[in-house]
C-alpha cells in the first residue's frame, strides 16, 4: 500500500487537472457563501460573538474532567447509560456487543463523523447487521460505497445525473433530473428503514454537562426520526463536544447554522436528555451514550494546539480553502477534510504519516479568519511543519537544511555560492521544465524566478557608498 | 483502571500543562514565536487571546451578553409578530394569526379541504380535539398505544407548544407539548397551534423558558423547529420535505398576551 503522502499526491494531482469537477465544487459553494455573509450580518456583532463562542468553548475544554463527569451525572440520573471509550476498537466492541444484546436486525443512523472516524459501518455490516445511513447525502455516498466528500455536505462532488443513475442501478427508481424526484425516492426508502429499525445510531454537536442533554443540529429530520422511533438510541460523541451550560446553545446554535450551511438556525435544533420518561407516550426505552476519546487527550496535551478541540465541525474552513476547492475531499485520505483535518489528523492519526496535509496549504488564514471559534488553523499548520521536522526530519530536510545553515552563516561563502549561481543559470535554462533539468522537481509545475541583475548585497553597498 | 477513569486521568494529566509537542520533543529548531513560551503562558494566552473581558464576564452576564451579539429583535409585540411572520415566509412555515378559537376551528376546515387531509393526528385528552370538531375526516388520539406505521400513514399531525420564537421564526416543542416525539416529525404536514402569550423574543427568552418552566425535570426530548423539513444535499438545490414534513403551519391564537395556551396543564 502506498504512504498516505504518495496517496494524497497522486489524488491531488489527478483531482487539479479535473477541472469539471472543481467547477461543480466552486458552483456548489457560491450560493453558500452568499448565504452565510449575509446571515453573519444579521448578527449585531459576529466578531465578538466569534470571540464569545471561543471563550465558552476554552472554558468546557480548561475544565474538561468537570464537565464530562457532570454530563454524565445529568444524563445517568434520568435513566440514560454512558460508556467511555479510550479508542475505536473499544467504541465498536461496545455497540456491537449492543447490537447483539438487543438483537438488532436492522439498524438506521443519521449523520454522525466520529462514526466514520471509527469505521462503524464496516464493523456492524461485518458482524451482520443491517446499517441504513439516513441522511440523503450520506445514503447516497454509502450507496456508492465511498467515505463523505465534505463533513457537512457529504455528496457535494456529485451532479443529479450521477445521483439518478445510482438510484436507477440500486433503488429501481425510474431515471430523473429533478432533484425533488430524487429526494422523495430516498425518502421512500428510508421512511421502510424507520420503521423497521430497532436500534437507532446518532451522533451529537453538543453535550451539556448543566443538564445532560445532547443537542443534534440537522435539516432533513433524519435525526428526530432516528432518535424517536427505534427502540434503543445509540449516541456516539467525542469528549471535546462539551458546552458547560443549557443556555450556551442560544449562541451556538445560530452559529453553527450560520457558518455551516448559510442558515439564521436550521432546521430541527434537538435536545435529547434520556429515553423516554413515565410520563412521556413515545421514545426509546433506552438510550446509550457512548464518549469517545480516541487521541483527542492527546491534542488536549498539547498546549499549542488545543484550541482545535473548540471545532464544531461547521465546515466552514473546508468552503473557504483554495486546497480544498481543487483537490477536493477524497483526496485527504482522512475523516475530516479541509484545514481542520490537516491540523488535527497527525494528533489522531500520527504526526509523520499525516503531516504532509500541513505541507498541502499556501498558509493563506482563510480558514482562521472565518473559523466562528476562532482556531488558529493556519498558524497549527505550521505547528505541525516543525514538529515534523523537529521529530524526525526526511534525510533531505536534514542534510539540507544543515548545509543551508552553513552556507548562511558565511557571509563569504554565501556570496561565493549566489555567484556561483548566477553562472549556473543560463545552462539550466537550456533544459528549462523538461525532466533533463536539474531542478525539475520545481519547475514541472512551476517557474523557476531569473536571478536579479543585482542582488540585495550589490545594491546595499551601492547605497552605502 | 476502568475506561472511564483511565481517559479522566489522562484528561487531567493533559491539563496540568507541560506535555505540549515542543517540551515532548525538545526545543525545536527555527523560530515559530510561540514555542519558547512556557505551557503556562500559552494556555492562558489561548483563553486571553479570545478576549479577555468577554471571557470573563461570559459566564455571568448570562443571557445580556449574548444578545448584544444576536441578531436584533424589536421589543414590542406587534414587531415580533412582524419578525416572526417575515421569518415564517422566508422559511416556507404557513403563518397563520387567527383572533379566537372560533377562527381556528375555521382556518383548520379550510386547510384540510384545501390540502384534501384524509385523517388528522393529535395527542390524546387534549384541547386540539375540541378545536378539530368540524372536521368530518379519520381522528387519530396519539396515545401510548399509538402504533408508529399507523400515526406515518396520516396527513398531518396537529400539535401545542412551548414557544415560538420571534427572532428565528421557530416553534420550540417538548416530548409533553408536542403530543411525544413523532407525532410532530413522522406526518408529512405539522400544524402548531400556538397562543399570542407563547411568543417569545429571541433565544435566550426561550431557554429562560425552558428552565424556568421544567428544570431539572426536563422532557427527555425537546426540538427548535425552524420551517418545514429541508435539505439541499443533491447539488445545493433547496428541497422541501427530506424525512421531516413537507408542510409546516403555525397557527396563532388572540392578540398580545392573549390566546388559550394548548398542552399546558
Ligand atoms: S475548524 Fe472552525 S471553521 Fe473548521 S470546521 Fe471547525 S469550527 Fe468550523
Amino acid at each position: 500500500m502506498p504512504s498516505a503522502a504518495s496517496q494524497f499526491n497522486t489524488d491531488a494531482t489527478r483531482m487539479v487537472a479535473d477541472l469539471g469537477h472543481r467547477q461543480m465544487v466552486q458552483l456548489s459553494l457560491s450560493g453558500y457563501q452568499k448565504a452565510r455573509t449575509g446571515n453573519a450580518n444579521r448578527f449585531q456583532d459576529w466578531e465578538s460573538a466569534r470571540s464569545r463562542a471561543a471563550a465558552i468553548k476554552d472554558e468546557a475544554i480548561l475544565h474538561l474532567d468537570r464537565y464530562l463527569e457532570q454530563f454524565e451525572e445529568k444524563l445517568v440520573a434520568r435513566g440514560a447509560k454512558v460508556f467511555w471509550a479510550n479508542d475505536a476498537v473499544e467504541a465498536r466492541a461496545y455497540i456491537l456487543d449492543l447490537a447483539r444484546a438487543k438483537q438488532a436486525r436492522a439498524i438506521v443512523k443519521s449523520k454522525t463523523m466520529v462514526s466514520e472516524e471509527i469505521h462503524l459501518n464496516e464493523a456492524l455490516e461485518k458482524a451482520g447487521f443491517q446499517v441504513v445511513e439516513s441522511d440523503l447525502g450520506e445514503f447516497i455516498v454509502q450507496l456508492r460505497h465511498e467515505p463523505p466528500y465534505h463533513i457537512v455536505f457529504p455528496a457535494m462532488h456529485l451532479t443529479r445525473g450521477q445521483i439518478s443513475d445510482l438510484f436507477q442501478q440500486k433503488l429501481g427508481a425510474a431515471p430523473t433530473s429533478d432533484p425533488e424526484a430524487l429526494t422523495m425516492t430516498a425518502r421512500k426508502a428510508l421512511r421502510q428503514a424507520y420503521l423497521a429499525a430497532d436500534m437507532g445510531i446518532t451522533g451529537a454537536n453538543f453535550a451539556v454537562a448543566e443538564t445532560g442533554m445532547i443537542s443534534i443540529t440537522e435539516n432533513e429530520g433524519n435525526a428526530r426520526l432516528t432518535s424517536a422511533l427505534p427502540k434503543t438510541h445509540v449516541v456516539l460523541l467525542g469528549i471535546e463536544k462539551i458546552l458547560p451550560r443549557l443556555a450556551d446553545l442560544s449562541l451556538f446554535l445560530p452559529m453553527l447554522a450560520t457558518a455551516g450551511t448559510g442558515q439564521q438556525l436550521t432546521c430541527y435544533n434537538s435536545l435529547v436528555g434520556g429515553p423516554r420518561s413515565l410520563e412521556e407516550i413515545d421514545g426509546p426505552e433506552e438510550m446509550h451514550v457512548v464518549l469517545l476519546d480516541n487521541g483527542r487527550t492527546r491534542l488536549l496535551a498539547d498546549a499549542e494546539q488545543r484550541d482545535s478541540l473548540r471545532c464544531i465541525r461547521c465546515g466552514a474552513c473546508l468552503n473557504v480553502c483554495p486546497i480544498f476547492r481543487n483537490v477536493g475531499g477524497h483526496a485527504y485520505g482522512t475523516t475530516y477534510q479541509g484545514p481542520i483535518g490537516s491540523v488535527i489528523t497527525p494528533h489522531l492519526r500520527g504526526l509523520q504519516s499525516w503531516q504532509h496535509l500541513s505541507q498541502a496549504s499556501s498558509l493563506c488564514g482563510a480558514c482562521t479568519e472565518t473559523c466562528p471559534v476562532k482556531i488558529d488553523l493556519h498558524h497549527h499548520l505550521l505547528q505541525n511543519r516543525r514538529n515534523g521536522v523537529a521529530e524526525k526530519g526526511s534525510p533531505f530536510q536534514q542534510i539540507g537544511f544543515k548545509a543551508f545553515a552553513f552556507v548562511v552563516n558565511r557571509p563569504r561563502l554565501f556570496g561565493f555560492a549566489v555567484q556561483a549561481m548566477k553562472c549556473f543559470a543560463p545552462l539550466q535554462r537550456l533544459f528549462d521544465a523538461t525532466p533533463a533539468d536539474p531542478v525539475w522537481p520545481w519547475t514541472k509545475s512551476r517557474v523557476l524566478p531569473s536571478f536579479a541583475r543585482k542582488s540585495f548585497r550589490d545594491l546595499w553597498k551601492q547605497r552605502t557608498t | 483502571m476502568n475506561t472511564r477513569d483511565s481517559i479522566l486521568a489522562r484528561v487531567r494529566e493533559a491539563l496540568r500543562g507541560s506535555t505540549g509537542h515542543s517540551a515532548r520533543h525538545g526545543e525545536p529548531q527555527g523560530d515559530l514565536s510561540s514555542h519558547s513560551i512556557p505551557e503556562e503562558e500559552l494556555l492562558r494566552r489561548s483563553v486571553a487571546e479570545a478576549d479577555t473581558a468577554e471571557s470573563e464576564v461570559h459566564a455571568t452576564d448570562g443571557s445580556i451578553g449574548v444578545r448584544r451579539v444576536l441578531p436584533k429583535v424589536p421589543d414590542d409585540f406587534a414587531g415580533q409578530v412582524a419578525l416572526f411572520a417575515e421569518r415564517c415566509d422566508s422559511l416556507k412555515t404557513e403563518f397563520l394569526p387567527c383572533a379566537d378559537d372560533a377562527a381556528v376551528s375555521a382556518q383548520l376546515k379550510l386547510l384540510s379541504d384545501r390540502e384534501g387531509w384524509e385523517s388528522v393526528a393529535f395527542p390524546a385528552s387534549s384541547e386540539i380535539g375540541a378545536l378539530l370538531a368540524n372536521l368530518s375526516i379519520a381522528k387519530l388520539e396519539v396515545s401510548r398505544s399509538t402504533v408508529k406505521t399507523d400515526l406515518e400513514k396520516v396527513s398531518a399531525g396537529i400539535t401545542g407548544c412551548d414557544a415560538l420564537i420571534a427572532q428565528t421564526g421557530s416553534v420550540l416543542l417538548t416530548a409533553i407539548s408536542g403530543g411525544g416525539r413523532a407525532l410532530s416529525v413522522l406526518p408529512g404536514h405539522h400544524v402548531v397551534i400556538a397562543s399570542a402569550s407563547q411568543l417569545v423574543s429571541d433565544l435566550p427568552a426561550a431557554f429562560e423558558l425552558l428552565e424556568r418552566k421544567y428544570a431539572p425535570n426536563f422532557p427527555s426530548f425537546m426540538t427548535f423547529i425552524t420551517g418545514p423539513s429541508r435539505t439541499g444535499d443533491i447539488e445545493r438545490v433547496l428541497v422541501l420535505g427530506a424525512h421531516g414534513p413537507r408542510k409546516l403551519t403555525v397557527v396563532l391564537i388572540g392578540g398580545e398576551g392573549g390566546g388559550k395556551v394548548i398542552g399546558e396543564k
